[in-house]
């Protein structure tokens, strides 16, 4: 199976503006994690995978209007698909382009900073309707002139990882010939005191896979990749090709993973058969690996039940942007596309002591081979697992 | 196109006080009642005996009830996939949660500010392990169902799909479920969905 | 039953909607997690803001809950030794 291929991709994350920044950092194991600066929030303590821009910088960048009304979400998102348009070789999008872009929350920023102001000072209120999760969407595909298909995913943490699922699926049973997917999400002061409510936020940089972890940091980055049909793709450059994906939910808690991983488990198997690959032919994983007590068992009890003693090398990057929520499938896949493009294998950081339970050690320093097949994981609450599978193209 | 062998096997609607199976008005309740309250008279008549119910915000309510009456509380085919999608999202108990920031933020409102939490709801109810997705979009949009479930069948992915469009934003709710197999029932297409989703604008 | 315990078991059942549940239904030694009630980990972390916000007692270190959420009685101790209003 040859796979959907990819031929663009943009990003924004707390390690770069771009996709050579963020390859930089991640080829010289440099973090992105800080103190929140450019959010406004009481729990300036906790450490933040945050983009130093504000919006009015990133407006500026994107020559927009002062009056307009992008939510920070779409701002990064558009900033993210303009490097994918610029990268793709294309001038514009092709008529008939469809966009998937998956979110947790929206446009929620905008509403926690004006939701007492509505009524005294009505130049917010076009921020209103910006609280649609999508509005966003719609904002990113007005300023590409997208007009084609173009639609929402909202499955928490997977959500952008789905996003890519579902442009693939599209892609293969013929609906669609050229589709941008991925997805954005932004530090916001709701999400901030509710991971703070679940007690699962670290006040230290995260330690994903370490027996010490106490929790993930949170981060904020958008990040798009161009899926092809194949009758397109001759004479361009395909990066990377998606070829696998499952699905599956975990049926255990609203927002806690189950002891045996058993939805992490089934989306990572029904990826690999879709694949038609078996657990050896996996190079290198990137894990979900968030850094919280919960999910860093769970998946990697999961892992143990799949590749047996032979877990392939694996870790979680979620060290250098922090947890991007809807945002991190796409962030992962793209970081797991450039893998592939350098044969790099990218280090977990932070990591000391394995955990007691496993005993399982990420890749702690960065490692050059010839990467071919790598699984990318991304579990969202709400049970929703999602792994995808991306090769090198032949 | 395949979506010519796929059927509308049965349809639910909750609206206005009113629940409708395949059609038929099967419980009413007074107009004007707040959700929470006719969400529970609903699990009253229904007899249900899940605690958790009490434990859910507004949105994973409708989900779960609209689940338990159009599935006759019984889900066999463990591998049947969740297609739901809505306009507000979770708004409600986002602000609900917003509201508790300022001084003591609850966690178990948070745990609800996702729409998605209505899909592990019903799957950890019917202990599904099977694919599910969500979608945001500005109104129902039987395209996008249509799209999607004809992919996945397309692909061999499933036998079954239950669809679902379940929206809440004040106080008004909206609940339109149905259930898609490969044969037995109503053609899936625009024409019928649209149908079934406004009997009355026919 | 001291007032302490009644009003705990009150704003247990209406924090956490225990909608099913009277005061009466909730024995003092009753354990809430696992077996007894069957509250849940969101649960534990309600009960975290309740301590906070009726009795303003800040735990520091979640897994401390673990012991104190065992009963109402627990809970009615912890709160006499610990009580700032």
């Amino acid at each position: 199976m040859k796979g959907v291929a990819v031929t663009g991709m943009g990003i924004i994350s707390a390690i770069g503006r771009n996709l050579n920044e963020n390859h930089l950092s991640l080829k010289n194991a440099k973090n992105g994690i800080t103190n929140p600066e450019i959010l406004s929030t009481q729990h300036s303590h906790l450490p933040v995978g945050e983009i130093k821009l504000s919006n009015a910088e990133l407006a500026t960048i994107l020559n927009l209007p002062e009056n307009h009304s992008y939510t920070r979400s779409a701002l990064l998102a558009v900033h993210s698909v303009k490097e994918l348009l610029e990268n793709s070789g294309y001038d514009q999008f092709p008529e008939g382009t469809g966009f998937i872009s998956g979110t947790s929350i929206g446009g929620i920023d905008k509403t926690e900073q004006h939701f007492y102001d509505y009524s005294e000072n009505p130049e917010y209120r076009k921020y209103i309707q910006a609280q649609h999760p999508g509005f966003t969407t719609e904002k990113i595909a007005e300023y590409f002139g997208l007009n084609g298909f173009v639609t929402t995913i909202s499955t928490a943490c997977s959500s952008s990882a789905n996003a890519i699922m579902m442009g693939a699926q599209m892609i293969q049973s013929g609906k669609l010939k050229r589709v941008i997917v991925g997805g954005s999400d932004c530090l916001t002061k709701f999400t901030l005191n509710g991971f703070n409510s679940l007690k699962i936020l670290s006040e230290e940089k995260s330690l994903p896979f370490d027996d010490d972890r106490a929790g993930l940091n949170l981060g904020e980055a958008a990040g798009y990749l161009l899926l092809e049909a194949e009758e397109y793709t001759s004479g361009r450059s395909v990066l990377g090709r998606v070829s696998g994906y499952g699905n599956a939910n975990d049926a255990f808690h609203q927002t806690a993973s189950s002891e045996n991983g058993e939805g992490a488990f089934k989306a990572i198997s029904k990826a690999l058969n879709k694949a038609g690959l078996s657990g050896s032919d996996i190079n290198f994983i990137n894990a979900h690996g968030t850094g919280t007590r919960n999910n860093d068992l769970s998946e990697s009890v999961a892992l143990q039940r799949i590749f047996g003693k032979n877990i392939p090398a694996f870790s979680s990057t979620k060290g250098f942007t922090g947890h991007t929520l809807g945002a991190a499938g796409a962030v992962e896949a793209i970081f797991s596309l450039l893998s592939i493009q350098y044969g790099e294998i990218y280090p977990n950081l932070n990591f000391k002591t394995s955990m007691k339970e496993t005993g399982l050690d990420p890749v702690t320093s960065i490692q050059n081979k010839e990467i071919n097949t790598i699984l990318s994981n991304s579990f969202g609450f709400g049970g929703n697992c999602t792994s995808l599978i991306f090769k090198k193209d032949e | 196109m395949m979506s010519k062998e796929l059927s509308i096997k049965n349809s639910l609607i909750i609206r206005e006080s009113r629940v409708f199976r395949n059609g038929e008005l099967i419980f009413e309740a007074d107009q004007g009642l707040s959700t929470t309250k006719f969400l529970k008279k609903v699990y009253n008549d229904q007899k249900l005996k899940y605690s958790k119910f009490f434990k859910m915000d507004e949105l994973s309510k409708l989900g779960y009830l609209g689940t338990e009456i159009l599935t006759n509380g019984s889900i066999e085919d463990k591998e049947t996939a969740l297609v739901f999608a809505n306009s507000a999202s979770s708004l409600e108990t986002d602000v609900a949660f917003a509201q508790t920031m300022e001084e003591f933020p609850s966690p178990s409102l948070f745990v609800y500010t996702l729409p998605n939490i209505m899909l592990g709801e019903i799957s950890i109810r019917h202990q599904l392990r099977s694919e599910n997705i969500f979608f945001i979009s500005e109104e129902f949009d039987p395209l996008l169902f249509i799209d999607y479930t004809t992919a996945l069948f397309q692909q061999e992915k499933v036998e079954n799909v239950l669809c679902g469009w379940v929206n809440l934003h004040n106080n008004d709710y909206d609940v339109f479920l149905w259930k898609i197999a490969n044969s037995g029932g109503m053609e899936f297409n625009e024409e019928e969905l649209k149908k079934l989703y406004l009997p009355t604008h026919e | 039953m001291s007032d302490l315990h009644t009003e705990l078991k009150k704003s247990i059942i209406e924090q956490l909607n225990l909608e099913d549940m009277e005061v009466s239904d909730i024995e003092n030694d009753e354990h809430l997690f696992g077996d007894g009630l069957g509250l849940d980990s969101i649960d534990a972390l309600e009960l975290i803001v309740l301590l906070e916000k009726d009795y303003g007692i800040k735990l520091t270190d979640p897994n401390q809950g673990k012991e104190i959420f065992n009963s109402v009685n627990t809970i009615a101790d912890f709160i006499e030794k610990n009580r700032a209003k």
